[in-house]
């Protein structure tokens, strides 16, 4: 079977076309609140909507939107690049809210539109459960609510959030993950609650975009000296849109200060560096790799491992041209485990 | 890491390598504020007596993350005489100038300098009277260490004209900030700081630590020492991004940045991923005329302390290939925990060349200390 399935796409988005698309999964009070309060859009500038990255410019509608209906999507990722699977993540602002109550109610009614208006369209998609973060109890009830339907693979959080993830406060969300089988997908992605770089706030987009990669390292480190990995041995980690060349200094300069000041973390009893190895996966899109290829191969190489990369276009951003999907370099022994085997393995609910 | 307490050798038989003297970039004298107390005025002196520093953070004394150890020194760093580790000059020499050799060693004052204190007024005042007394106290008694041009940093104008005092001396070797700076090192309000040392032929050192009054992470406050000491190298990335795609180096092409205990591993990997942001999204910066690895490559030195330490040792290797043998300088750290032994802090299987370069022709070059 797995012979048969050519790749798994691990990271694409559906776009949420306008505020009132959420309007009928609302109850009446919130439907009521969109009118009135005017609240059109809750698109966020992690990807302001005209620039390059958020859209190839051939992928784009009349009103410059990419990745607003099913039908296009599976076009792109499913029939012309052959991902026999995509898990869609939706980016819509809704972690960015502050008041919980909205913030839950939003949140339902976003996976309830990405089950109706995508899942329901085309049985090669599965979804990530968008889970309110602003509130644990709302976060776990709702992970409750949407593992039920076994489209609902992963749960979706940002990386950057008002504290790191490893915090004690978020557990119970780790354990209903374990509980159902779920990875907890971080993705690049702001609630905007500190400045996007720890040093302030960048002039320019390009700035933005890099610091994702920060955030990530921050949350690696939380993750694991928090000791959740000791707490929920079968939790498993997803970084979307991460880029994974920036894996081995960190865990080097980890790993070595743990060695060093690691009576402060007991329960992190090896090295971090085994435990994210054995906990975490990253999608290769943005691919952030040298231009040489050789290069490439030793920095794959540095990952020491050839079950970590996962699958991903990035659909609709504009990571890469034409259909090259797969980067140049990766060796191609490890191309069927980055489009297959590893996502299976990754993910418990993808069954064939 | 700690190291064992060792007898100074002198005398004793060593391996019979020839050693080059070595140029330390980062060792950290410790005065006392009353040691400063002659280059402050009777206004500033009160002051802290009464109303303290107010560095960004909320402890008197101590610090935000305690330490692994008393104030993150060696356990064999405390004079047996008496003081606080690196505050006696004879102990320093026997346990690290003279037991390694330092041929010229950076002093890089961490406390008390006034770095980041949120008065400007007192943060220049305490500035002035650190650099005196590195030249006082430490310099003048040993001229193998250099000093830094300590800054108010988070006041372009004061900083300026600090660094317009120590121009020509040279006595100093660099101007220091430290990492943490309020906002991102690119930003306008830091360009009158790059002018001054461009002017003054100083190259800008920038240390980890320091508090910018912001999260430790852009994902909020994490919770141990640990994450802390980790996340410096993702605090500096921010501002190296930012020095390059602000056009700091198009508009001062001389400048040079060295980066000081923030580890490099990670270097290769952000410049690639800025040159791919980059080539995406040009029109966003049409002052940039190269790709941003190539300012990284150019403007840019690094330290190697706290030595990075892959699991296979090869791939330290390709990273140090991949910044540039000519970009790499020995630091020691000393006296702090995780000081790197200059007899073994170097990768094996390094040629004879590339250690002497990284121990002292790379800093002999940017300092130009010939």
């Amino acid at each position: 079977m797995i012979g048969a399935l050519a790749a798994i796409d691990c990271d694409v988005h559906p776009t949420v076309p306008a505020m009132t698309a959420l309007s009928p999964y609302l109850d009446d009070f919130w439907r009521a609140a969109v009118v009135e309060r005017g609240i059109n859009s809750l698109e966020t500038v992690t990807y302001p909507p005209n620039a390059p990255l958020t859209a190839r410019p051939q992928w784009r509608d009349k009103n410059g939107r990419a990745a607003t209906s099913a039908a296009e999507l599976t076009a792109q990722v499913c029939d012309r690049w052959q991902a026999g699977i995509a898990i869609l993540n939706c980016l819509y602002g809704v972690g960015l809210l502050f008041s919980e109550d909205m913030a839950f109610a939003f949140t339902r009614a976003l996976n309830d539109w990405v089950a109706k208006e995508w899942l329901e369209r085309d049985p090669r998609l599965r979804a990530s459960i968008v889970v309110p973060l602003q509130n644990t109890e709302y976060a776990v009830d709702e992970i409750e609510r949407c593992a039920q339907d076994r489209r609902f693979v992963q749960i979706l959080v940002l990386a950057m959030q008002e504290m790191p993830l490893g915090r004690r406060h978020f557990w119970p969300i780790y354990a209903a993950a374990e509980r159902h089988g779920l990875p907890l997908g971080i993705h690049a992605g702001s609630t905007y609650r500190h400045s996007i770089t720890s040093l302030g706030w960048p002039s320019y987009y390009i700035e933005d975009y890099a610091s994702h990669t920060q955030a990530f390292q921050s949350q690696l480190a939380s993750l694991v000296c928090e000791g959740v990995f000791a707490k929920y041995p079968g939790l498993k980690v997803v970084l979307l849109e991460s880029g994974v060349t920036w894996l081995p200094a960190f865990l080097w300069r980890f790993s070595k200060f743990w060695r060093g000041v690691r009576a402060e973390v007991p329960w992190v009893d090896r090295s971090p560096a085994e435990i994210v190895r054995d906990h975490v996966r990253l999608t290769i899109q943005p691919f952030d790799a040298p231009a040489e290829a050789d290069r490439v191969e030793r920095a794959i190489d540095h990952l020491r491992s050839d079950a970590i990369l996962l699958y991903a276009s990035d659909f609709p951003h504009w990571q890469f041209d034409g259909d090259e999907t797969m980067p140049a370099g990766i060796p191609p022994a490890l191309r069927r485990k980055i489009l297959v085997e590893n996502p299976l393995a990754t993910y418990d609910r993808l069954t064939l | 890491m700690n190291i064992e307490v060792r007898q100074p050798v002198h005398g004793a038989k060593d391996s019979g390598k020839a050693r080059v003297g070595i140029f330390d970039c980062d060792i950290h004298p410790k005065s006392s504020l009353e040691d400063l107390r002659p280059y402050l005025s009777n206004r500033w002196w009160d002051y802290l007596q009464t109303y303290g520093q107010r560095q960004r953070h909320g402890y008197v004394k101590g610090f935000p993350y305690p330490k692994s150890q008393p104030l993150a020194s060696r356990r064999d760093s405390w004079p047996p005489g008496g003081g606080l580790p690196a505050s006696d000059l004879d102990f320093m020499r026997q346990q690290h100038l003279d037991f390694y050799g330092i041929e010229w060693g950076i002093m890089n004052p961490l406390s008390p300098t006034g770095q980041g204190e949120q008065n400007d007024e007192l943060s220049a005042a305490m500035a002035f009277a650190a650099n005196e007394y590195q030249l006082e106290g430490w310099n003048r008694r040993d001229p193998r260490l250099k000093a830094s041009v300590v800054i108010p940093y988070e006041n372009g104008e004061m900083s300026r004209a600090e660094i317009r005092k120590r121009a020509g001396d040279r006595r100093f070797a660099h101007v220091l900030f430290l990492s943490r700076t309020s906002e991102l090192l690119g930003k306008r309000r830091y360009w009158p700081i790059f002018e001054a040392a461009v002017e003054a032929g100083f190259p800008i050192g920038v240390h980890v630590f320091g508090s910018s009054g912001r999260p430790m992470s852009n994902t909020g406050w994490p919770s141990f020492y640990v994450e802390e000491i980790t996340e410096h190298s993702a605090s500096l990335a921010a501002s190296v991004t930012s020095l390059i795609v602000e056009g700091v180096f198009e508009r001062y092409p001389e400048l040079k940045i060295v980066l000081i205990e923030a580890g490099f591993a990670w270097i290769p990997s952000l410049g690639w991923r800025l040159d791919q942001n980059w080539k995406r999204m040009k029109d966003e910066v049409p002052h940039l005329r190269r790709a941003p690895s190539e300012y990284l490559r150019e403007q840019f030195w690094v330290s190697t302390q706290p030595m990075e330490e892959a699991e296979e040792p090869d791939h330290v290797l390709d990273m140090m290939a991949w910044i540039g043998w000519d970009k790499i300088l020995f630091a020691s750290d000393y006296p702090h925990w995780d000081f790197d032994d200059p007899f073994v802090a170097l990768p094996p299987g390094l040629s004879e060349e590339r250690r002497n370069k990284i121990y002292s022709g790379n800093a002999k070059a940017l300092y130009r200390l010939d």
